[in-house]
């Protein structure tokens, strides 16, 4: 019958817009992805793009505190340091040890993550061991320098700052031990 | 369809149809199906209620006195969802199968299997959110916004939920395919989509509402769920994903299900004022095309339900100018409403009472929600009892209301007997007054600053909870009368008319004898 097929054909239309609109849902995924990298929100792995104020604020100090853990990984992560007091403006470097426990190579990505969260944009990272995967193999120990300023326009109600790392797999990455990854 | 029984009996027709259960199991009747879709809502509509007045009760006092935190939190979760998924969008889909074919002049809907699966779906899935109840941990105290990483987190309750929502979706989607198959090919000839019913026309943007946005919860369900169980970190901070990212694209969702609730229950509305108005609807074409105007904006504001949540204050700009816009055509709506009253010959019959009390209370709420979308304000009254004030008002009075209007309006059609008007006057008063005693005050709370989903609160908040908590009981009881009025017009109520309302126009009205027949228009009818 004619009416029929023409109502198949809708059903057929339809379902095929539904199945598109769940593959949209997946779409947003990387485009947010992308808008948050075109407009710099939550850029937390990539070295600041350039210091500005470079003058050192002697008049305050800041307390940074160093906090670290890891995602699910059999790996020992802590900082060198707990802490450190410090001028805004002042360049800092500080490091973190880490050591492979687990039987078998493994890569992990650093994420931090800052307290108060809106402290995050005046620490201006300029080398971090979070800017790249870190394959360590097993047993494999090292230290990882993370370098960084903290701007001097940090409001006057932030006087501590925690920078936390968390350590997670990257499955399916290559454990060829990196060429430059690192710093040692 | 059917050339073999082309001879036209009324309504005891020549090929038998299985009685007992197996009537209702294996229906295809669009009119059977819509009342299952109807019976199934009102029971999801007590399981909610029963929900909120355990809320409530707990809210009666500050302190804890009957419920422990993690299970109120389990009951606004399930109140939420139940109450969206499983009373209101259920209840105007039985709205929809049992009028559109009459409406248009059409035998069925257009795939009479595929809508018997659609309604089986829902009790399963319903199934899974009571279980979610009993499982270890006790129900996934989520919130009905499912918001990781909260829920990526929670116990195995939560994956309860996300396959009832999964199975709702897949129900609410074919259901909708259905509908506009129906409306766009089944239409009698000479009806042409401008000559359609309002109702027929909400619903038709509506299930496109519906094919768009179900799939895109279903995705975001799916990523929480594989998130929870496949190592995937699409809302894990720690594994580059992002929280925020499952606002956004429930929010994409969740905008448009506000509008998929709200615009059938406008279209229930449209045919029941100009009825009792004994006028045709006022400014038909502005009303199509303001419906029309709202599904789309609808896919343009969903960020400002976030605005908390870390945005751009360019993004806030326009979410909140987007929003506001939304305001235009929802009064052109409102205004042709009223514009139908002028000068009609009113008369307030339970079903007109019921629009008018939607047409008072959805407008307020429509306020409060301009006042919810300019981000400032917002800033300070997000997550408050404001919030809940706010869409209880186009939820319950907006929503609800209007279903109530549309099931005293046909019910003499679809059973064959009046309701006793007396009770449906009483049924009327009591819920708008009850219904303004528990939420009215709930926007004094929110003003005052009392979050929303805590289970204890300040003691300056004690009075205006205890006379929310005192509303939502006589709400609640109110309804049972609703049951007593329901089940006393299909026993033993007077016999109805073929058009028991003077001013009704639509073609069951006219067209078809009273109760509706089992079959109705197997040869199209002829328009004028």
């Amino acid at each position: 019958m004619k009416k029929e097929r023409a109502n198949r054909r809708m059903m057929v239309r339809l379902s095929i817009f539904a199945v598109a609109m769940f593959g949209f849902g997946f779409a947003l995924v990387p485009f947010y992805e992308k808008i948050c990298e075109v407009t710099g929100i939550n850029n937390l792995i990539k070295p600041a793009a350039a210091v500005e104020n470079t003058q050192v604020d002697k008049s305050r100090w800041v307390t940074l505190e160093f906090d670290s853990n890891s995602h699910g990984l059999e790996w020992d992560f802590r900082p060198v340091q707990r802490s450190v007091r410090v001028h805004p403006g002042e360049m800092i470097q500080i490091e973190y040890e880490v050591k492979n426990n687990g039987g078998k190579a493994i890569v992990g990505q650093a994420i931090p993550s800052y307290g108060p969260k809106h402290a995050a944009p005046f620490v201006k990272k300029l080398e971090c061991f979070c800017f790249r995967q870190q394959p360590l193999q097993a047993g494999e120990g090292k230290r990882m320098p993370v370098q960084f300023v903290i701007d001097s326009t940090l409001p006057a109600d932030v006087n501590t700052i925690t920078l936390s790392y968390t350590f997670f797999e990257v499955k399916g990455a290559s454990t060829a031990p990196a060429k430059s990854g690192g710093q040692g | 369809m059917e050339a073999a029984h082309a001879h036209h009996g009324h309504d005891d027709h020549a090929h038998g149809h299985p009685t007992g259960i197996m009537r209702w199991v294996k229906s295809t009747n669009h009119k059977d199906i819509g009342t299952m879709y109807l019976w199934f809502s009102f029971t999801m509509f007590l399981v909610g209620g029963v929900m909120a007045l355990i809320i409530r009760s707990e809210l009666f006092q500050p302190g804890l006195q009957i419920v422990q935190p993690d299970f109120f939190n389990s009951m606004t979760t399930y109140h939420g969802l139940i109450m969206v998924f499983g009373a209101i969008m259920p209840a105007f889909v039985g709205f929809a199968n049992w009028l559109i074919p009459m409406q248009i002049g059409a035998p069925d809907m257009a795939f009479p299997r595929m809508n018997n699966l659609s309604f089986w779906l829902l009790p399963p899935a319903a199934l899974l959110l009571i279980a979610a109840q009993f499982m270890p941990g006790g129900g996934a105290g989520v919130g009905w916004t499912m918001y990781a990483p909260l829920s990526t987190q929670a116990g195995p309750a939560m994956d309860l939920t996300i396959f009832a929502v999964h199975i709702l979706g897949i129900s609410s989607i074919m259901g909708s395919i259905n509908i506009i198959t129906t409306i766009l090919n089944m239409r009698a000839p000479g009806m042409t989509l401008m000559r359609m019913p309002l109702f027929c026309w909400t619903w038709l943007i509506t299930a496109y509402l519906l094919v768009a946005v179900m799939p895109v919860l279903a995705g975001a369900v799916t990523m929480t769920l594989t998130d929870r169980h496949f190592g995937t970190h699409f809302f894990n901070a720690a594994g580059g994903g992002d929280p925020v990212l499952y606002q956004h694209i429930f929010w994409f969702f969740g905008h448009p299900e506000v509008y998929i609730i709200a615009i059938p229950a406008f279209g229930v509305v449209s045919q029941v004022i100009p009825a009792f108005s004994r006028k045709p609807l006022f400014g038909y074409a502005s009303m199509v095309y303001a419906t029309a105007s709202i599904a789309i904006l609808s896919f343009m504001v969903w960020a400002h339900h976030m605005y908390t949540a870390g945005m751009p204050v360019e993004a806030q700009l326009y979410f909140m100018y987007a929003t506001v816009l939304i305001a235009v055509p929802t009064g052109v709506k409102v205004f042709n409403w009223v514009a139908t009253m002028w000068k009609g010959s009113l008369t307030f019959e339970t079903p007109m009472l019921f629009a008018l009390g939607f047409l008072f209370l959805f407008t307020l709420g429509g306020f409060t929600g301009l006042v919810l979308s300019i981000t400032p304000v917002d800033v300070q009254l997000h997550d408050t009892y404001y919030v809940v004030a706010h869409f209880h008002y186009v939820m319950v009075a907006g929503a609800l209301f209007s279903a109530f209007a549309g099931i005293y309006f046909w019910l003499p059609k679809w059973t064959g007997r009046m309701y006793n008007e007396t009770l449906g006057k009483w049924h009327f008063w009591l819920s708008l007054v009850f219904f303004n005693v528990t939420f009215f005050v709930q926007h004094f709370l929110g003003l005052a600053g009392m979050p929303r989903r805590i289970p204890d609160y300040a003691l300056q908040f004690a009075e205006f909870n205890a006379i929310s908590t005192i509303g939502a009981w006589g709400f609640g009881l109110s309804q049972l009368l609703f049951l007593y009025i329901v089940i006393q017009c299909i026993r033993s109520g007077e016999k109805a008319p073929d058009k028991p309302w003077e001013g009704a126009d639509s073609l069951e009205w006219t067209h078809l004898p009273t109760p509706a027949p089992w079959h109705s228009f197997e040869t199209p009818p002829v328009l004028k």
